[in-house]
Parts: structure tokens; C-alpha cells; sequence
């Protein structure tokens, strides 16, 4: 064992068995899977996709689904649910979020009381309660459809969920959103002309208000030549339930409100750590210069927030993403869900596992190799 | 006075703010204070009771009559002194284990021996105490057994991982990203339906590994790369001079490691610890997703009954409330930790 003395073959020596451990205990794995589905009569591989997979699933909204489709579309539309609840989940915990953000560092003793305890509460009880007590609150006590609560015109809260009035789709929508995209990239060639220009000659452009403009008035330009195409839809009550207008399932409520509710607690704090990392001196400084006040938060004080900021709310994101998983314990048809019903239905638990596991890994590595190319981007440039 | 002028009134949004508030409380708190506590029943002979006052007052004579199945799941009735002895020898774990003057050596006896006691007391079948197999165990008592045991065997695991993802071997730091990366990828209750119903295939036929334990293994694989990446970052802030200096003293990686680096690297992470314990605390309750009787399970069964149907408010209010007491202390004991040990650092250094 004389090698072992010289440290770069025992470090050579150390990986390989390393190495050769792992890869030991995964074909002792891989064998004994073989040799139990063998046992068991269980099929392997990814063929059941293409099967008839003969469960319902309640909601679809974006892709057209019936119990004769395949397994592999069942999995498509979960996966579609899955993002459903995830962005509109990270838009609406965002700015719940900030706002409690903003009303904890408030100088109404009161408002930044309530504050606090609202994030104490909320993340020291498991989400999964959470859900549950929103869900018996959702279906056990609030009325049904009849004597539905009215908080606002149009918007009705009942037992069988949440209806909101909704705009009529018509073709013009899709092009004011292809409006919208051209009209942020143009934006973005607008603010790098200005930049160039500023660098060049020392005149300023508005290039943020003329930004917005150009991003907001291509699609409002499309709007208008469609010739105002808005059609409100607002829910009416028929039978035992509501047609018209956007109804959300209690189910999807209960998910939309519990993981909004739970993320926004953590994205509060992250918020005020965030402004509290600014030092004062910096607004300061930034006024001595001689920037107005508006220009000073944007130039100064915001992209040092941001950098505290962004890295631990992306990660905030990808647990609500993660989190909205629990779907399955309210029976909300995520994918997670779906893929449950699918291998309790034919038994091939390893591929519906996989799969589960291949779509989160592929949104948190995406996300997270995004993150660190941000993050040397932005990071401070240090002598 | 004055207090209420500067902190309440200062300016015109200011002071429309606390209105506003203030009416909303009276809107809304004041109704719930008065359905949870002055309408509220609290014993009852049985549910009808409660139905006639529903939406009225809350019903917390579903706890008081369920609290022993709540607490301690399905454990044999007459023997459940036993699961709640062992819930107060995990809490006074707790307790000593939160004093600092308890952090000396015998502190892992303690908990060798308080764990081993708990052991006894929930099988049996010793010391003349009758044999109760672990599919009867249950509440609270599998919470805290869930989430420390899991705890306990995820730490040591995740010092090795952090070490690893530090080291200078290639292959050992790219085998530990992976590992860390793989399960933070991915939902933890993707991990228990794995350990459910997939971890069986993995083992050789003859060989089986009962429902708890392998929830229990899976929720330790989880806490042990979350609980890594703490300590990872506790290992990144011991200033880059103590390794040299360990070196330059001649110390070998494992002497330099465990006499200089880690306990240094320990200390500063003990308060982000802490708050992955809470954590993996609450996400110990996923466990009802796979079917294990915790405590959320338990609450859940009592309310399915035909007799409590309906109370779910009462029972979620009551099971937050338990948990929330844990998370609380804990969340309390680690805020006042980190300024302790900060200003311990202001003082003298961390040593």
C-alpha cells in the first residue's frame, strides 16, 4: 500500500472507488428491477404512452381531452395544468409578495405589524394544511351556486368554485400578442440605440418611456384597427352551476390561493431584505450628484436591490413550482396527478416517476443554469 | 399619545392606513374571535350539539373527543403512555439540545440514549412492555419521529456530501453535485412515491423494507441535500487563512477538517440549520400523500367520520396550531441565536 503515501495516486485511488461503488450499487439496482418485473409480469419501457388510458380528467382547458385519449396525452395535459398553476402562481405571489414586503418596512406601526404576523403564521404551518383548511373552507363553507356570494358585479363565490366574468377570444388577441413581443424587442433595440448615443454625445433619450410606449401602442394600434373587438363575458347562473365568464374548480382556487398565500409569506421577507441591503448613503450620494429622485431608484438603488433580490426569489419560484405537486392531496390535475392515476392504472411505476422527475429537472436546471449566468452577469466587479 | 401620533397618524395615508385597518378588524376578527371562543362548544356529548351551532361557534369538542386518536394514531389504546412518554423524551431532546450550556460531548449520549429509550417504549416487547409493530404507530408521535430521525441521519450524511462538493477530486465533487442538484430538483413527493412504490423493486426478492422505514429513508435522502447546501455555505464562510494555517501546521485533510474547519463552518450555519429543520419539519406532513398515519393523517381520518363531517375548520385551526408551536420556537430560537453568536463574533471571533 506503499502508492497510497504519494497524494496524487491515492487521490486517483479514492475516485475510483468511488467511482466503482456507485456504479455497483446501481447495476445491483438495475438487476434486481429486471428481475422483479420479470417476476411480477410487469411491462417496462414507454409504450404505455401510446395506450388508451380511459380516465376523465376535470380540467383541461388548453388541449382537448376525453378518457379514450392516450396516456401520453393525459400526461401532456397535466403537464400543461402544472404550468397553468405555476405562472399565474408566480405572477400573483410576486405582488402579494412585494406588498407585504413594502408593508413590514411601512411606518404604520400597525400596518407593519400585520405584516409580520402574517409571515409568522403562514410559514410556520405546512403548506399542505394550509391547503386543506382552504379547500374545507372553499367546498364546506361557502354556499352553493344559488345563493352564491357576490363581493363584486360579475365575480361569485360558491361552493362549486370561483366564477369571474372573462373576455370573449377573438383572432385580434393573438395578433395583439405577437404586438406585444415585437413591440418589446423593438423597445429593446430602442434603449441600445440610446445608449450608444448617450455614450457618444452625452445627450440623454427617454428611452424607458419611449420603450413602454412602443410595447404598449404596437398592440394598442392592433386593437384598434380590429376595430375593438370585447366581448365581457360574465357568468350566469344555470342549473346547479355557473356557464360564461372563467370558473375555476374549487380545486384549482384552493391550490391558486394556498401556494399564492404560502410563497408571497417568503417572498416578503426576501423583498425587505432586499431594500434593507441599500444603504441609505447610496440615495444620498445618488442626490448629491444631482439625480432626480426617480432616476435614483432606477439607476441606483434598484439594481442593488435587485442583486440581493433575483437569486433567492428565482428560487422561490421553482418551490412554488415544485410545491404546486401537492395538487395530487386536493386532487387538482397536475401532473404529478395524472402520472399517479397512470401507474396505479398499469403498474409501471418507474416510468411515471421518471417522467415526473425528467419535467422538474428540466424546469430547475434550466432555471438554476439561467440563474448563475445571471448572477455572473450582474455580480459586483470587484478590484 | 405621541406614540400613536408618530406611529399611527404621521401623514394622511398614513392615518387612512390605520382606519382602514382598524375597521377591518372590527369586520372581520371580531366575528371570528367571537365564533372560536364565545359561541364556541367545547365539550359535547355527541355532534348534534355541534351541528346546530355550525357557523355559529366552532365545534372544539371534535378535539377534546378525538385528541387521543389525533395525538397518537391508531397505538393500542391502553398503551398509550407509552407514545406519550416518548413525546416527552423527544422534547426534552429538544430542550437541552437548545442550551448552549448542553453543547459538550455527552449531548450525542443523550441522544443515543433518549432515542434508544424511545425505541423500547414505542415496540415493546421488552421489559415486559407488550410488542406493538410500527403499522400501529401513529400522530404526532410518527411526526416527531419522522422528522427526527430523519434529521439525525440526514446531518452526518450531509457533512460528508458538503465535503465532497468542496474537494479537490473531480469525480467525488461531480458524483456529490449530482446527488445535491438531482434531489433539489425535483418534488419531494415524487421522492416518497418513489420510496412507496418503486424502492421495493430495487431490493433482491426475499428482501423487504416496511412502508415507514422507507419513508423514513426517503425523507432522509431529501433533508440531506438541503441540509448540504447549508452547510456548504457554512464551509465557504470559514476565511480561506484557517486552511492555510492548518496546512502550514502540517494537519492531514481529515485532522485539518474535523479539529479546525468544521467546527468553525458548523457554528456559523447552526441558525440557516435551524431554519431547513423547520422546513423539513412541515414537509414531513407530505407523508399523508403515501398513505402513513401522522398527524395530519389522523386529523384527517377524524374527520371523515359520518359523526364530525363538516368540522374540517376546527380540526385544520387546531392541527396548524400544534405545528406552528414547533416551527415558532424553533424559527424564535434561531433568530436569537444568530444575534447571540453575532455578537459573539463582534466580541472575540467566532470560536
Amino acid at each position: 500500500m506503499g502508492f497510497l503515501r504519494s497524494g496524487r495516486s491515492r487521490a486517483l485511488f479514492f475516485q475510483i472507488v468511488a467511482l466503482a461503488g456507485v456504479f455497483a450499487a446501481l447495476a445491483f439496482i438495475v438487476h434486481n428491477t429486471m428481475l422483479n418485473l420479470e417476476r411480477s409480469n410487469i411491462a417496462s419501457g414507454f409504450a404505455f404512452l401510446g395506450r388508451e388510458a380511459g380516465f376523465e380528467i376535470g380540467e383541461s382547458p388548453f388541449i382537448a381531452y376525453s378518457a379514450a385519449d392516450n396516456y401520453g396525452r393525459a400526461l401532456l395535459v397535466g403537464m400543461f395544468n402544472t404550468i397553468r398553476i405555476a405562472l399565474i402562481g408566480v405572477v400573483l405571489a410576486t405582488i402579494l409578495g412585494t406588498l407585504v414586503g413594502l408593508a413590514r418596512l411601512s411606518t404604520n406601526w400597525l400596518l407593519a405589524q400585520i405584516a409580520s404576523a402574517y409571515l409568522e403564521v403562514i410559514r410556520n404551518v405546512p403548506l399542505l394544511v394550509q391547503l386543506f383548511l382552504w379547500y374545507v373552507l372553499i367546498t364546506d363553507n361557502l354556499p352553493g351556486p344559488r345563493d352564491a356570494l357576490n363581493p363584486l358585479p360579475g365575480v361569485f363565490l360558491s361552493n362549486r368554485g370561483f366564477a369571474v366574468p372573462g373576455v370573449d377570444s377573438h383572432p385580434a388577441h393573438l395578433w395583439m400578442l405577437f404586438a406585444l413581443v415585437a413591440g418589446l424587442v423593438l423597445a429593446g433595440f430602442v434603449a441600445r440605440w440610446a445608449r450608444a448615443r448617450q455614450a457618444r454625445t452625452g445627450q440623454p433619450f427617454p428611452s424607458f418611456w419611449a420603450g413602454c410606449g412602443i410595447a404598449l401602442g404596437l398592440p394598442l394600434a392592433v386593437f384598434l384597427a380590429a376595430g375593438a373587438p370585447v366581448k365581457l363575458d360574465a357568468p350566469q347562473l344555470s342549473g346547479f352551476n355557473f356557464q360564461g365568464g372563467v370558473v375555476l374548480t374549487p380545486e384549482y382556487a384552493t391550490l391558486l390561493i394556498g401556494l399564492v398565500i404560502y410563497t408571497a409569506a417568503f417572498i416578503g421577507e426576501i423583498v425587505r431584505a432586499g431594500i434593507l441591503a441599500v444603504h441609505r448613503g447610496q440615495f444620498e450620494a445618488a442626490n448629491a450628484l444631482g439625480l432626480s429622485r426617480q432616476l435614483a431608484l432606477r439607476l441606483v438603488v434598484m439594481p442593488q436591490a435587485l442583486r440581493v433580490i433575483i437569486p433567492p426569489l428565482t428560487s422561490q419560484y421553482l418551490n412554488l413550482t415544485k410545491n404546486s405537486s401537492l395538487a395530487v392531496a386536493i386532487g387538482y390535475p397536475d401532473l404529478v396527478s395524472i402520472a399517479n392515476t397512470s401507474i396505479n392504472q398499469n403498474g409501471q411505476a418507474i416510468e411515471g416517476i421518471a417522467i415526473i422527475m425528467a419535467a422538474y429537472l428540466t424546469v430547475s436546471l434550466s432555471i438554476s443554469a439561467f440563474m448563475n449566468w445571471y448572477n455572473k452577469r450582474i455580480a459586483l466587479v470587484e478590484r | 399619545m405621541n406614540w400613536v401620533r408618530v406611529n399611527l397618524f404621521s401623514s394622511w395615508p398614513n392615518a387612512i392606513t390605520t382606519l382602514v385597518i382598524v375597521w377591518l378588524a372590527w369586520k372581520l376578527a371580531l366575528p371570528f374571535l367571537d365564533w372560536a371562543f364565545a359561541q364556541a362548544i367545547w365539550t359535547a356529548p355527541d355532534s348534534r350539539v355541534c351541528r346546530d351551532a355550525k357557523g355559529v361557534g366552532a365545534c372544539w369538542a371534535l378535539i377534546h373527543e378525538k385528541h387521543r386518536f389525533i395525538l397518537f394514531g391508531t397505538y393500542p389504546f391502553d398503551q398509550q403512555w407509552r407514545a406519550g412518554l416518548a413525546i416527552l423524551i423527544f422534547l426534552a431532546l429538544y430542550a437541552i439540545s437548545a442550551l448552549r450550556a448542553c453543547w459538550r460531548p455527552w449531548l450525542a449520549l443523550a441522544w443515543v440514549a433518549g432515542l434508544t429509550a424511545i425505541g423500547v417504549l414505542m415496540w415493546g416487547g421488552v421489559l415486559g412492555l407488550r410488542y406493538v409493530e410500527n403499522e400501529r404507530w401513529g400522530g404526532l408521535t410518527l411526526t416527531l419521529l419522522l422528522a427526527t430521525f430523519g434529521i439525525a441521519l440526514a446531518f452526518p450524511l450531509s457533512i460528508v456530501l458538503a465535503l465532497g462538493r468542496r474537494s479537490e477530486l473531480p469525480v467525488l465533487r461531480l458524483l456529490c453535485v449530482i446527488y445535491i442538484e438531482l434531489i433539489r430538483g425535483v418534488p419531494l413527493i415524487s421522492l416518497l412515491f418513489m420510496a412507496s412504490v418503486v424502492l421495493p423493486l430495487f431490493l433482491p426478492e426475499g428482501m423487504s423494507i416496511d412502508k415507514l422505514l422507507r419513508a423514513q429513508i426517503a425523507l432522509i435522502l431529501f433533508a440531506a441535500a438541503y441540509l448540504a447546501e447549508v452547510v456548504r455555505g457554512g464551509l465557504q464562510a470559514v476565511p480561506s487563512g484557517q486552511y492555510e494555517a492548518a496546512q502550514a501546521l502540517g494537519l492531514p485533510y481529515w485532522r485539518m477538517t474535523g479539529l479546525i474547519v468544521l467546527p468553525q463552518a458548523l457554528r456559523i450555519s447552526i441558525p440557516p440549520l435551524v431554519n431547513t429543520f423547520i422546513a423539513f419539519f412541515k414537509d414531513t406532513s407530505l407523508v399523508l400523500i403515501i398513505g402513513l398515519f401522522d398527524l395530519l393523517t389522523t386529523v384527517n381520518v377524524s374527520i371523515g367520520e359520518p359523526k364530525w363531517v363538516g368540522f374540517g375548520i376546527e380540526a385544520y385551526i387546531f392541527v396548524s396550531l400544534v405545528y406552528f408551536a414547533f416551527c415558532f420556537a424553533m424559527s424564535r430560537y434561531s433568530q436569537n441565536l444568530e444575534l447571540d453568536l453575532a455578537g459573539g463574533a463582534a466580541k472575540g471571533g467566532v470560536r
